[in-house]
């Protein structure tokens, strides 16, 4: 069951990537390029996110347990470290540089031709070699 | 064609129910960095079912989507260097922070999680400074 849902929002948050013009990179660019031709699009979807996700944390305080499993993830240490702030600056350079995010990098890769498996093997790629990475960090 | 906030809008209210009913379901946080990345490095090896499961609908359900509304191109570069970069950039980056668009912006902004905020933030910035650096100044994209 649980993987059967899993596959159920795997595929609604695919539709909702591709509905919302986040899977064009143009869009994404056109967003962070404040100081040419701003297209403010991201911001309505992550509002548009970011509402119902509200009010479902709120919900979670309220029943004890997610339907099929013991318990809700805990929020996990709220220090800033240093993989926290270098990681997102990396991913920030990584994302304005050609328009992707892990999301719509996968919601893309039947219709993203070449580039788009490139984009896709690098990112894994990168991922794959961050345990290394990390240690240096700490 | 409809205004592009309408249809931004809508797809992000979908997205928040995707992200909804994984967490009310099955008690997890919707990142998909976390999620591909867990596969990746085997940290979530003891629950790579589910993640694949994720991940096959994130891959396949566009393709349905384009059957019915049509139309889709990323338009991304065909600039090589630019997507190795970037791919390396982004995937390195999320892991080490533990967090993209989704799990830091869309969950953990929402959970009022001061490590996803922040975390926002500064990816914010740095795709902003991002486009002034490649674009403007440099004019590689």
């Amino acid at each position: 069951m649980k993987n059967l849902i899993a596959l159920f929002c795997g595929g609604l948050f695919g539709i909702g990537l591709f509905v919302s013009g986040m899977t064009d990179t143009t869009k994404v660019q056109g967003w962070l390029d404040i100081f040419g031709n701003w297209d403010p699009t991201l911001a309505f979807v992550l509002s548009g996110a970011i509402i119902p996700m509200a009010i479902t944390w709120n919900i979670t305080k309220r029943i004890k347990k997610p339907i099929f499993t013991d318990r809700f993830p805990e929020k996990t240490e709220q220090k800033l470290n240093r993989p926290l702030i270098i990681g997102s600056m990396m991913f920030g350079m990584g994302w304005g540089l050609s328009g992707l995010c892990p999301g719509p990098a996968m919601a893309s890769l039947s219709f993203g031709g070449w580039q788009g498996l490139m984009f896709f093997f690098t990112m894994a790629i990168g991922m794959l070699f961050t345990p290394l990475i990390a240690k240096y960090l700490k | 064609m409809q205004p592009d906030w309408v249809s931004g809008l809508s797809g992000g209210l979908l997205i928040g129910f995707a992200a909804s009913a994984y967490l009310l379901l099955n008690g997890r946080i919707m990142g998909a960095s976390g999620i591909l990345g867990g596969l990746i490095d085997l940290t979530g090896y003891e629950n790579s079912l589910e993640r694949l499961c994720f991940l096959l609908g994130l891959v396949l359900s566009p393709i349905l989507a384009i059957q019915i509304a049509g139309g889709h191109d990323t338009q991304l570069t065909s600039n090589i260097y630019i997507i190795i970069a970037s791919g390396l950039l982004v995937g390195i980056g999320t892991r080490l922070a533990n967090g993209c668009t989704s799990g830091h912006g869309v969950c953990g902004i929402s959970r009022l999680s001061f490590r996803g905020i922040t975390a926002t933030i500064i990816y914010l910035l740095c795709g902003v400074v991002s486009i002034i650096f490649f674009k403007k100044l440099l004019g590689l994209i």
